[in-house]
């Protein structure tokens, strides 16, 4: 059986404890730095491994840059007719 | 890297729509909202010229400057996103946009107006890439996917380009160095290419 005491302090540092909770509230108002963006930071499209996504269909290293845009730039000479179906 | 562009080819744009209708479907874009349009100069008059118009992704483009809760960010391959957990719906970029290409959904019994949405060139928004939080609030993140803006791959008679500014300029180039200007654009020839047996005359006579 907890006596009366123990269940004071007990009581007590639970209440501490719960009125303590509400000074760790975090800002919910955006603090504005002039000209910055604010918003979430983004990923970049290279980052992902090309097969992260269901609908990929151009391939290169996760998180090399160059390889991305090399594939990238190897796609947009589809929208070369000249390349596409040749030159005539 | 040089930075991602969209560039409309006045000379081929025939006015389908389809670079409008591509969008629609690959970022399942709301009614009332057009992220792409095809504008026609001269409509109905013998030479009247159409170009697909969207966001141009600015370099220094305006909407970032007049933002008020600054909710713009440019992305290392230039294109201009937004933050939509950020924006306000105040229009203002509507107003300082040279192409109208910020667009609000009106929502409710007064018209009220939506966060904004504009053209991502397919490249989502600040969200975990592909996932259905983004395509939900920015649509289809098609470069992550390795790929270039639906409207421009889905373009028929390849009037608009998107991709690398570098690489796109090049093909434009040279397509114009190919087919030359003036009346040398229009006529047989350009549309369906040289014939390959030139000496071969059709018979006469015989229907066509």
């Amino acid at each position: 059986m907890i006596s009366a005491r123990r269940f004071t302090i007990a009581f007590a540092a639970m209440a501490l404890v719960a009125g303590l909770a509400g000074c760790g509230e975090k800002e919910q108002v955006v603090v504005y730095q002039q000209g910055k963006y604010q918003g979430k930071p983004d990923t970049q499209p290279w980052n992902d491994a090309p097969a992260a996504s269901l609908y990929t269909t151009s391939t290169w290293t996760k998180g090399d840059k160059s390889s991305w845009e090399t594939a990238l730039r190897s796609r947009s000479q589809n929208q070369n007719e000249y390349v596409r179906i040749g030159d005539r | 890297m040089a930075r991602m562009k969209f560039i409309c080819d006045a000379e081929r744009c025939i006015e389908c729509n389809g670079c409008v209708t591509a969008c629609k479907q690959e970022n399942e874009v709301p009614w009332g909202v057009n992220r792409r349009r095809v504008v026609t100069m001269n409509d109905g008059v013998p030479g009247e010229k159409s170009i697909s118009v969207a966001c141009m992704h600015c370099s220094d483009a305006p909407c970032m400057a007049v933002c008020p809760v600054d909710c713009f960010y440019r992305t290392d391959e230039g294109v201009v996103l937004h933050d939509k957990d950020m924006c306000i719906g105040c229009g203002y970029c509507f107003y300082a946009c040279p192409f109208g290409a910020p667009q609000f959904p009106q929502a409710g019994a007064f018209g009220m107006r939506g966060k904004m949405d504009k053209c991502t060139f397919c490249a989502g928004g600040p969200e975990k890439d592909n996932s259905p939080e983004e395509f939900a609030k920015y649509g289809s993140n098609r470069l992550a996917q390795g790929k270039l803006p639906a409207c421009a791959e889905m373009c028929s008679t390849k009037a608009l380009l998107g991709g690398d500014g570098n690489v796109i300029a090049d093909i434009f180039r040279d397509r114009a160095l190919k087919r030359g200007k003036g009346a040398e654009v229009w006529g047989w020839a350009t549309a369906y290419g040289k014939p390959d047996h030139p000496e071969q005359q059709a018979p006469k006579g015989a229907k066509s």
